[in-house]
């Protein structure tokens, strides 16, 4: 390994020892800098400007020369409706959705996320044997690749699979599970929750273990019992880890797209597109490619992102000072 | 077993005795085996089983395979079956042929004679045996090879540039005092605000300015600077003293010397940390690579398992297969360095 590096640094040193030579020490902090804030400017803070430029142009060319401006007509495509509320009545129905699928798959995922979370954390933290085991099982789903785990799901959930085979000795009929609208969404939420419970669980047994062990003694001499306990102790003394693990399960739900895309290709019909997904189809999938609207719902969905991370970071920093 | 039962049953109390609560603890944390691993189980046991063994219904827990015998003058090993009714009840025959509802078959101990036997009669031998081919077949007939290549490429590639830039950027922002430096921060934190998912449409045509649509360059590089990297890289630098770079001065060391030779060894550890997940999110990563590589040969792991169960071709068996090959490498690497991507993740907030 060292030999392999060695050379590759002695060769970087070069520059590194002109321009030390020339400009002195602090000067040189830039030049350790510039790799990454080159990455940054060309992948991060360049798109940021072109996805406006994109949102305001239309056609299905790529190069923004070849690209007719149009103003906002991109988002008035998008928000051109005559109700919100039903997909059919706007003029890119699949847009609201897919916002409306996302809404729903949200507030789903996060409530079950956060109560399933909060509750292993809890058994967790509890005197038991071999917690580390029991934690890496909970914990082990994270780490699959997304396409893996709607792989495992859906062999489970095929026709011929296991649970219809549980369901046909238990004297029920056969269920095609992803062929039904409702069951599509509702296998999609809890492979969601199944694959990234663990990680939420971490973050929570760590808040639990922060909390000082004398708190829970002083409540045992005052005779509080362990709901009261739970209540008036561990539940306020948690929620400022709550309130992150809130705030990052709402920032990937919503961005959610891999797994339910392996899972259900988003359908059937259009019942598991989400917000991403619309994103990908617009401007990547179908023809022609209207990068413009896929620029534009982008933009809106940034929107969204951007005031989640801000609270995200004003919770972190709560819970740093705190 | 004794032993395994007292250490089940340890309690609080230590005295053996289970309290209600440590019923339900326990009943809680049984169902979390089950249904966390349960479905990997099911999924590798599944990935051994022939592809007639995947179509029955309902599916049987172990793989099967049917017991064959050689004889003489067939150049295929023959199906055995038992007999269980009709003229030649109770003996074991082998399969010649299949016309409708009626079997050509022999004895393998006399193979002259051929027997008509009724398909209701015969029940196949069996025994549990893994359909190794599914694997071998992956790398015969699939492109497995260059699939594992691609996704190793890119993996290693953008892990080692990641942490080289990373760690360069780092060391600038936590032991240099320079003007803006703030500013270059406040900026790393701005980056944290702008996923890669909002701006794919720009990043595509970025990405294809430079050359590097449908290469595996223009997966590695758009992502190779992130902020979590450097955040986590420079909290831990901070806390290495200045005193060691000041000796480092006064011996002549140039500065790139000291960051590659003291500072990098001395971030050892969180520099394992960042690799890990530097690894996990490459491997597994999918979007990105979705939108640049469009041609197959170009395919990563999981885009070529993803556009294999589109495909009407793709037989479960080796979807299956497939399936386990690619989520080896991680549950080998979770089980060797559970603790440190455990810490590792806890501290930077998935991503």
């Amino acid at each position: 390994m060292y030999s392999t590096v060695a050379p590759v640094m002695r060769i970087i040193e070069i520059p590194f020892a002109f321009v030390q030579s020339r400009l002195g020490i602090q000067r040189l902090a830039w030049l350790f800098l510039a790799p990454n804030l080159i990455l940054f400017g060309v992948f991060a803070f360049l798109p940021i400007i072109l996805n406006f430029l994109y949102a305001l142009t239309g056609g299905d060319q790529v190069l923004l020369n070849d690209r007719p401006f149009v103003g906002g007509a991109n988002f008035q495509s998008l928000a051109n409706c005559e109700n919100v509320f039903d997909p059919n009545s706007c003029e890119r129905d699949l847009f609201w959705r897919a916002i409306w699928n996302s809404v729903w798959f949200v507030v789903l995922q996060v409530g079950l996320m956060v109560g399933f979370s909060l509750l292993t954390a809890l058994v967790l933290n509890r005197d038991i044997r071999a917690r580390g085991f029991f934690r890496g099982v909970f914990f082990f789903p994270v780490l699959l690749s997304p396409v893996v785990v709607a792989l495992i799901w859906k062999w489970i959930l095929q026709r011929n699979g296991l649970l219809n085979a549980g369901l046909e000795v238990m004297g029920y009929e056969r269920v095609l599970w992803l062929l039904d609208r409702h069951w599509a969404f509702a296998w999609s939420v809890f492979l969601s929750v199944w694959a990234h419970m663990g990680f939420y669980t971490l973050i929570l047994l760590a808040g639990l273990q922060a909390i000082p062990r004398d708190v829970y003694e002083a409540a045992l001499m005052d005779r509080a019992s362990p709901w009261r306990t739970f209540r008036k102790i561990t539940l306020p003394l948690l929620a400022p880890t709550m309130l992150v693990v809130l705030v990052l399960a709402l920032i990937k739900g919503v961005q959610t797209f891999d797994e339910i895309y392996a899972f259900t290709g988003g359908g059937p019909g259009s019942a598991t597109t989400f917000i991403i997904q619309y994103i990908y189809q617009t401007g990547f999938a179908g023809a022609p490619r209207l990068f413009g609207l896929a620029a534009a719902a982008s933009i809106l969905l940034a929107l969204v992102l951007a005031l989640l991370t801000a609270v995200q970071l004003w919770a972190n920093r709560r819970n740093v000072d705190g | 077993m004794g032993k395994i039962v007292s250490f089940m049953t340890r309690t609080r109390a230590g005295k053996g005795q289970m309290d209600w609560t440590d019923w339900l603890t326990y009943g809680y944390l049984c169902m979390g085996i089950l249904l966390m691993f349960g479905p990997v189980v099911w999924l590798v046991l599944s990935s051994f089983k022939t592809e007639a063994d995947l179509q029955r219904f309902p599916p049987r827990l172990l793989p099967y395979a049917q017991e064959t015998v050689e004889v003489e003058g067939y150049d295929e090993p023959l199906a055995l079956f038992d007999i269980v009714g009709g003229d030649h009840e109770g003996r074991k025959l082998a399969l010649i042929r299949r016309v409708g509802l009626v079997a050509q078959m022999i004895d393998p101990a006399a193979p002259d004679e051929r027997l008509r036997v009724n398909v209701a009669d015969w029940q196949p031998i069996e025994r549990v045996s893994l359909a190794v081919e599914n694997y071998t077949l992956l790398f015969e007939r699939f492109n497995f090879l260059r699939f594992l290549w691609n996704s190793t490429f890119i993996t290693v590639m953008a892990t080692a540039i990641m942490l080289l830039v990373n760690s360069m950027a780092a060391f600038a922002l936590s032991k240099y005092k320079f003007r803006g430096r703030t500013t270059v921060l406040i900026l790393v934190i701005g980056t944290l605000m702008i996923p890669q998912t909002v701006v794919l449409v720009p990043l595509f045509l970025i990405t294809r300015e430079l050359g590097m649509l449908n290469s595996l360059w223009g997966v590695i590089i758009p992502g190779a600077a992130t902020p979590t990297g450097v955040f986590l890289l420079r909290q831990y630098m901070i806390t290495i003293p200045d005193e060691i770079l000041d000796a480092a001065r006064m011996d002549k060391a140039s500065e790139w010397k000291i960051f590659w030779r003291i500072i990098l060894p001395l971030s050892a550890p969180a520099i394992a940390v960042l690799a890990i997940l530097a690894i996990m999110w490459r491997w597994n990563d999918f979007l990105w690579p979705l939108i640049v590589l469009s041609e197959t040969e170009n395919f990563t792991l999981q885009l070529a398992l993803n556009s294999f169960q589109g495909e009407m071709s793709t037989q479960w068996s080796n979807l299956l297969a497939m399936t386990v090959l690619t989520l080896l490498p991680i549950a080998l690497v979770f089980m060797f360095l559970q603790k440190y991507i455990a810490t590792g993740i806890a501290s930077t907030g998935g991503k």
